[in-house]
């Protein structure tokens, strides 16, 4: 038995944890296709998804201003983590300031994996670049990689490459291959990831499920869907902090 | 019972063949009639091949014409050729004759009966349920002489039915073509053995250099040859 | 940890996600042999045997397109599919039947190009033998095909390898969802993006069992097929 899909995009989850919990509180059958923020958001202006769970505010909103979103619902944080070699060449562990500890690795030319793919997690880290007051566009080096890949991707790659990336929390404790990698930085505030639940508009696209996807958003704001969000937990680690009430989260 | 000839007799006048510049046929004129078989004879390139696909109306000329009984149709309905080097279809010896069957228009209850006596004809019994590319040289002769016939021709051709076979296979080919010959079957076919001549026709054409030098009863050419060319054929010299 | 048992482990074990992997892998690209069959054979078919201005560039195209590139393919079939293409009122996309749809874009020329070859090579052959039997065109292209079901069997076997084993396409136009339409590849490079290399490969040697297996049974019904017609 198939009910109605619903076609949320996001990149990385706790959705596989909470999604059996919908299904069985409404039996309504949510197919998640995994993307990139930007991806995402391209998929749902072509109407291609009903329901969009992404990362990224500023674009969430504008994605919404233009007309292609019904509204954006804050639902959680997770935060991201700065990860490097163990051998720590930048000497970077445990600084408190992620724009400080940014500054050290370019001062350096330590070896840095970007996941250049316009996803939440890359336009978090070109945030992280300016706010170090470096114009990463203009000056990055030979140390700087863009692999225009996933954040696993970029895992691999820094784990090879013995390179300082930085990743969410949740990918990162599910990440096998680590080499000898570890979270050097970590806790910042400017490190926290908002995520924001947007039903694709159906005066734009009429084919979106919208009882269903609206059913699904107002369930994850829901006391229910928050606390399930807050029970998903990796190695005993909670991974994302609900915040739907939170104003302007 | 067969239905009544309808191809023959065919007439060549004034037939000319070239293809890329090259002329393989000039000017023959020729009239095959009913009756026994006649056959071509000269050294290989002498255009006997093409002289046969003109007749079975594979090729056109390119100038001069043929006619079948005074038709200019060029539909093989009564008319099949073994070529020298027949193509075996990938099926069974009698899958190739049930398929010629089929071709020719025989009702598929009757096809597979039908196959069985035109295998028993060439001498295939029993080798019916083997590959056909696996046959011998000889038994793919005879398989291709059974498709031929599967249509009921009027008008056999053959092309060096018995190139390259030993003599058994040889005489097998042979004793076929006179029993085909026998009931009626106009065959027309050609050889560059001398013996094969002698031994089955009835009539004799010869050709040279894309040329009919002679043609006639087979008894008169060759007590009697006209044409120095066929002296030295018949003397067993080379023609050049 | 999951990564310390073998996909092959799993899979001899039943695990029913795993099977579904599997399962859907093989019912995509079957489905997409089938139907690219179903088209290049006959256009390879009907290729070889007329004759045509620009037919040399026609071939020329076709064998090129052997090398269409996976994840073009994907895009171009995306672009048709999506809500906001041409074919979007269907509502394929990220569905299984967008993948088959992607995968016989794919292979379609693959057995095309084969396709010709075989039936011209063969045409060759038998042109002679088919002129004088009389056959007709419809005839002479059933036969060619049939006669040469061996070597077309092989050209669909090339159209299942690449088809099996290519991700780019199914990835973009299925959207590997969990349980929906998640193939051997595309779990492949997801476990692998997880960093979970022990589990990509046991999946990476299950696919490759699984096109062994398909190319030796191939293999030995031509063999069998081979005795028994030559």
């Amino acid at each position: 038995m198939r009910s109605p899909p619903l076609r949320p995009r996001r990149r990385r989850t706790s959705l596989s944890h909470i999604l059996p919990l919908f299904k069985a509180k409404t039996g309504i059958d949510v197919k998640v296709v995994a993307q990139g923020t930007g991806q995402a958001l391209d998929t749902g202006r072509r109407g291609d998804a009903d329901v969009l769970f992404v990362h990224a505010k500023a674009q969430e909103e504008k994605f919404v201003a233009d007309g292609f979103g019904v509204k954006r619902y804050p639902v959680m944080y997770n935060d991201f983590v700065l990860i490097g070699p163990k051998s720590d060449p930048a000497g970077i562990k445990g600084m408190s300031d992620v724009a400080e500890a940014l500054k050290a690795i370019k001062s350096k030319g330590a070896p840095f994996i970007s996941r250049g793919d316009r996803s939440g997690t890359h336009i978090a880290e070109l945030d992280l670049w300016k706010a170090a007051g470096i114009d990463i566009g203009k000056e990055k080096g030979p140390w700087y990689k863009e692999i225009g890949q996933g954040m696993g991707a970029a895992l691999n790659t820094a784990s090879a490459a013995n390179a300082y990336v930085l990743a969410d929390r949740g990918t990162w404790l599910s990440f096998k291959n680590r080499g000898d990698l570890d979270i050097l930085v970590a806790g910042d505030k400017r490190l926290f990831n908002q995520y924001g639940v947007i039903l694709v508009n159906p005066e734009k696209h009429p084919h979106v499920k919208k009882a269903l996807g609206q059913a699904f958003i107002d369930w994850l704001v829901s006391p229910e869907g928050q606390k399930a969000i807050a029970d998903y937990k990796i190695n005993g680690q909670e991974l994302f902090f609900p915040n739907a009430n939170v104003p302007g989260a | 019972m067969r239905a009544p000839v309808t191809d023959l007799p065919i007439v060549l006048e004034d037939v000319s063949f070239s293809a890329g510049g090259v002329t393989i046929l000039d000017r023959i004129s020729l009239v095959l009639v009913a009756g026994s078989p006649t056959v071509l004879i000269g050294p290989n390139g002498a255009g006997k091949t093409t002289l046969l696909r003109l007749v079975m109306g594979l090729i056109a000329p390119t100038r001069g014409r043929v006619t079948w009984g005074g038709r200019e149709q060029a539909s093989p309905t009564h008319r099949a050729i073994v070529f020298q080097r027949p193509a075996m279809l990938r099926r069974s010896a009698a899958g190739n004759i049930r398929y010629a069957l089929a071709a020719a228009g025989v009702p598929r209850a009757r096809r597979a009966a039908h196959a069985l006596a035109l295998g028993a004809l060439v001498g295939l019994t029993g080798l019916e349920r083997r590959p056909a590319r696996k046959l011998s040289g000889g038994e793919q002769q005879r398989l291709a002489l059974a498709r031929a016939l599967a249509k009921e021709p009027q008008l056999l051709l053959l092309d060096e039915p018995t190139a390259s076979l030993d003599p058994a296979a040889t005489k097998a080919i042979e004793d076929v073509i006179r029993k085909v010959a026998a009931s009626g079957i106009k065959v027309v076919m050609s050889t560059h053995d001398l013996g094969e001549a002698k031994r089955l026709a009835g009539e004799i054409v010869l050709v040279h250099r894309g040329r009919v030098i002679e043609s006639g009863a087979a008894e008169t050419f060759f007590a009697a040859p006209k044409t120095i060319e066929a002296r030295r054929f018949i003397a067993g010299e080379l023609l050049v | 940890m999951p990564g310390d048992v073998s996909a092959l482990q799993l899979l001899l074990s039943g695990d029913p996600a795993l099977l579904a992997i599997v399962r859907l892998s093989l019912i995509v690209s079957l489905s997409a042999v089938v139907f690219g069959g179903l088209i290049g054979v006959p256009f390879g078919a009907a290729v070889a045997l007329t004759r045509f201005p620009g037919r040399e560039a026609v071939i020329v195209i076709l064998n090129a397109l052997m090398g269409l590139p996976p994840v073009v393919v994907g895009l171009a079939v995306y672009l048709l599919l999506s809500r906001s293409g041409p074919l979007g009122s269907w509502g394929l996309l990220f569905t299984p039947q967008a993948m088959i749809v992607a995968q016989t874009v794919l292979i379609a020329p693959i057995i095309a190009a084969l396709a010709r070859q075989t039936v011209e090579d063969l045409w060759s052959e038998y042109r002679d033998e088919l002129a004088a039997m009389d056959v007709g065109p419809l005839g002479r292209i059933a036969t060619l095909i049939w006669d040469g079901r061996f070597s077309l069997v092989t050209a669909l076997l090339a159209g299942f390898g690449r088809a099996a084993a290519e991700v780019g396409a199914v990835l973009i136009v299925g959207g590997n969802i969990d349980g929906f339409t998640r193939t051997m590849t595309t779990a492949i490079a997801l476990e692998t993006s997880k960093g979970d290399l022990p589990l990509a490969i046991g999946l990476g040697l299950v696919l490759i069992a699984i096109v062994v297996v398909v190319n030796a049974a191939a293999w030995g019904l031509r063999r069998a097929g081979e005795r028994l017609a030559g």
